[in-house]
């Protein structure tokens, strides 16, 4: 049995050490709004934080993550507040969002409708939310961070 | 598809009680037409509304929520008559029913950019009958004249301070008469349609809560990986399972019609499980396949003539004696699908029931194998819709379908298959690779006299639906060519099907995408030689188009044409798909070799609209699937096989490589054209045309990135 925290409680799961995390949280914990696009940590659909960093779950066995802290979009709020989700909603285009956890899941301390450096390599799913990055980017202040992290 | 099915226009509406009360509305084709489309699909009247006592108001939607807004649109076009407000109504997905197909499709089908051109007036007729009958319940209930009523808000009130609402009059409102003749609102009097109303799913989409296919959970549920063919057809041979079977978690390994499915308690086990087998293929007849081959294979096809599919005049002639002669070869490759949701299906199978849960725009097809593989009749398959994590054509397919209910038949539990990036990149159906043969003339004013299109490919619908191709030249090849909408007396377009060995699908755009980058590019060319501006040269063969030549304009004006920054420039594009009318400017630089994009103005006239929100995004996001296509898209094969299999050598571009996008939607009155797929077809065009005008080079070949022209 492997423990971990999850969106700040504390999960025993009997999936084996190599089982990705995003397989844990969907399969063993039920918890699918992270999602596998591609298993290779590629397509940024199964980013969650890990300690408050975001990382591609797909790749990270348990074993890797046990005992420490894992947030999900679950996690992210309770009623869809965070500045990110209330952005999305607010320009309103969800369209795939199968993959839009990596966009979703910023840094705790964003406090405005940009989206944090490692997100922005996140690849567009149907390129709408790209669209999206794109109507978000234009809706908030200019970042100094360069685009190409 | 352009013409609608030869279906009676006579309905039916039934309404019934449900059992504790409530009103359930129907809208029911005559049987006998929907067995002329579809064979055996049941006629049984079915429900458009549910309103229960307490108020609650459910909408089925009919079509498959891909992220294109159906179920927001097919809403709003309910709402509108019925008085109530969209953001009140709970969405559904509708079972498959009769009353459910398509019009324009011949079934029970989302695809074709069809669905708010089908529902248009139907939904409003089904909405505008409802409130008729619950007005006309308070109006007994009342003992006052139904005219001097009236609804809002999902209540009926009789303007002297009394008010019942649809929950409380549902029951009564089910046993009056359907009102056969209902006034529909004009345009002017729309509260819901047209207006930008927020999508009813942007909320749990952003929450996590939205479930996807690949998201569902039934009690007892297993997980099963399929170990697929190699090769493109090839069939298995045999397998050994048994290293597979002892792991952990295994319940069963079976052969199923996609090849070798371990069952498992959990993904994981089942993905690894999986890789313990040995299996033996017959790599059958695609064995030495390669895209040398399919390229070779079209080309030699070429040079025969094709069926005709647009004639005016006499190109030939035409061109014999035209002063300058322009001849060109195009040609674009094999491209996936790549929805991010990769294909999945789940099953639960019982004696005399099957339940199917799946991402599937193509509810019709998708009861018949799963009743097939489950050895039931399809009424006896209930088909659950889930949303689609993209469509974009691939889940018209039925091939991912049947293994789920022959593992849970198998099992006796409900089974859910999921496949690999790596399984759904290599096991597509392709976009059609495509051939082209075009020639202009231009007469010694540099007039474009003569135009003829000759292209060559492989039809998707020779394999989905063969019957149209006896009574026509495959609508679905000649997209965007045979519509040729430029003044230009002779014009020819015809088209020779040729296959290359692989399956061949419809990719969202389907023949638009190919043709238009073909058209609008060689307009390009044509303009070139003729020594005019590539918009003037455009412009002044659209005299007789209006709704072309406004899209062309305001794109032009919006994109600045003609007036980039230095160091930067531009290409234009436009066509007619779909009913919708589109121009794009692409704007480019190109820094020591390197290209940029860094603008995509887009003009949109798709008439009249339920969703201006919506129509912007998908005309960006449209925008953006076509781009990735025009910059990186391209399938190959080799010995057989997909070379492609995950995101790091089927590129699709990243948020922070998206250019600026500026929408102008053109305010109409003309009725509605479609808009989840024209936008794709713009983009290559505009942007071989840009690149041209940076470096002097002409791209007749996609992808641009491996042109050698531009770095990417």
């Amino acid at each position: 049995m492997l423990q971990l925290i999850v969106n700040g409680q504390s999960v025993d799961t009997d999936a084996t050490p190599d089982t990705p995390l995003l397989w844990v949280l969907r399969d063993h914990l039920g918890m699918t709004g992270t999602k596998f696009g591609c298993g290779a940590a590629l397509c940024g659909a199964c980013t969650v934080h890990l300690d408050g960093e975001p990382v591609r779950s797909c790749q990270l066995p348990l074993e890797a993550v046990a005992g420490r802290k894992v947030t999900t979009i679950e996690g992210v709020s309770a009623d869809r507040s965070h500045p990110v989700q209330q952005a999305w909603m607010e320009l309103d285009v969800p369209n795939v969002a199968t993959v839009s956890r990596g966009r979703s899941c910023p840094l705790p301390h964003c406090s405005h409708a940009t989206l944090p450096p490692r997100t922005r390599t996140s690849m567009s799913p149907c390129p709408a939310t790209s669209a999206a990055a794109v109507r978000i980017r234009a809706s908030a202040a200019p970042s100094t961070a360069p685009l190409n992290s | 598809m352009k013409q609608p099915l030869s279906l009676s226009r006579r309905e039916l509406l039934k309404a019934s009680a449900l059992v504790g009360g409530g009103l359930m509305l129907g809208l029911a084709l005559p049987r006998r037409a929907t067995a002329a489309a579809l064979g055996n699909a049941g006629g049984q009247p079915v429900a458009w509304l549910r309103i229960a006592p307490d108020n609650t108001i459910t909408v089925l939607v009919d079509r498959s929520e891909m992220g294109q807004g159906v179920y927001t649109s097919m809403t709003q076009l309910l709402a509108e008559e019925l008085e109530v407000e969209p953001a009140a109504v709970c969405v559904t997905a509708a079972p498959v029913g009769a009353a459910y197909s398509n019009a324009l499709l011949g079934g029970q089908l989302t695809g074709g950019s069809t669905s708010v051109r089908d529902a248009w007036e139907k939904l409003r007729r089904a909405g505008a009958q409802a409130r008729t009958m619950l007005v006309q319940a308070a109006a007994d209930h009342w003992s006052l004249p139904a005219s001097s009523l009236y609804a809002s808000g999902g209540a009926v009130y009789d303007g002297r301070g009394h008010r019942l609402t649809y929950g409380e009059l549902a029951e009564s409102a089910a046993k009056l008469p359907v009102p056969k003749d209902v006034v529909l609102k004009p345009a002017s009097a729309f509260k819901v349609v047209g207006k930008p109303h927020k999508r009813l799913d942007t909320g749990i989409k952003v929450d996590g809560t939205a479930v996807y296919g690949i998201d569902v959970k039934l009690p007892g549920m297993l997980h099963a990986s399929i170990e697929q063919s190699p090769t493109l057809g090839g069939k298995l041979q045999s397998f050994d399972a048994s290293a597979a079977e002892k792991m952990p978690g295994v319940h069963k390994v079976l052969a199923t019609s996609n090849g070798v499915a371990v069952i498992a308690d959990h993904y994981w086990q089942a993905r690894k499980a999986r890789g313990a087998l040995k299996v033996t293929w017959d790599a059958g007849a695609n064995a030495k396949l390669d895209s040398a081959k399919v390229s070779a294979t079209l080309k030699a096809a070429a040079t025969a003539a094709g069926r005709t599919a647009r004639k005016d005049g006499d190109a030939t002639a035409a061109l014999a004696k035209a002063s300058k002669v322009l001849r060109a070869t195009y040609q674009l490759p094999l491209l996936a699908h790549a929805t991010l949701e990769p294909q999945n299906c789940t099953a639960d199978f019982k004696a005399g029931r099957c339940d199917l849960y799946a991402p599937t725009q193509n509810q019709i097809f998708a009861q018949l194998v799963a009743a097939k593989a489950a050895g039931l009749e399809p009424a006896q398959v209930e088909v659950h819709t889930t949303y689609l994590g993209g469509g974009f054509g691939r889940r018209l397919e039925v091939d991912f379908i049947a293994a789920s209910v022959e593992c849970s038949k198998t099992v006796g539990r409900p089974v859910k298959v999921i496949w690999t990036r790596e399984d759904d990149m290599t096991h597509d159906t392709y976009r059609p690779a495509f051939h082209d043969e075009i020639a202009g003339g231009l007469d010694a004013e540099g007039q474009l006299v003569a135009w003829h299109m000759h292209i060559t490919a492989p039809s998707v619908t020779a394999r989905m639906f063969p019957s149209i191709l006896e009574q026509t030249v495959d609508p679905f090849a000649i997209e965007a060519a045979a519509n040729y909408a430029y003044d230009v007396p002779n014009v020819h377009v015809d088209y020779l099907q040729q296959e290359v060995g692989v399956d061949v699908g419809y990719n969202r755009s389907v023949s638009h995408a190919p043709n238009c980058f073909v058209v609008e590019s060689f307009m390009d060319e044509l303009a070139h030689a003729a020594g005019k501006d590539p918009y003037e040269f455009r412009h002044g063969l659209l005299a007789r188009q209006p709704r072309y030549r406004h899209v062309l304009e305001q794109a032009a004006q919006r994109g600045n044409w003609g007036k980039a920054p230095k160091g930067r420039f531009q290409g234009i594009s436009v066509m007619e798909g779909y009913g919708s009318y589109l121009a794009l400017v692409a704007e480019v630089s190109v820094d020591r070799g390197h290209l940029k994009v860094h603008k995509l103005t887009c003009a949109v006239d798709c008439g009249q609209m339920v969703n201006p929100n919506i129509v912007a995004q998908q005309t960006e996001g449209g925008l953006l699937f076509g781009l990735s296509a025009a910059l990186w898209g391209e399938i190959t094969l080799a010995e057989g096989a997909v070379q492609q299999k995950n995101f790091d050598t089927y590129r699709l571009v990243r948020m922070n490589e998206s250019p600026e996008i500026v929408v102008h939607l053109v305010e109409s009155s003309e009725a509605p054209g479609g808009m989840g797929e024209p936008a794709v077809a713009m983009v290559a065009p505009a942007l071989g045309n840009a690149i041209h005008a940076a470096t002097r080079k002409r791209i007749r070949a996609l992808p641009i990135a491996k042109q050698q022209v531009v770095k990417i």
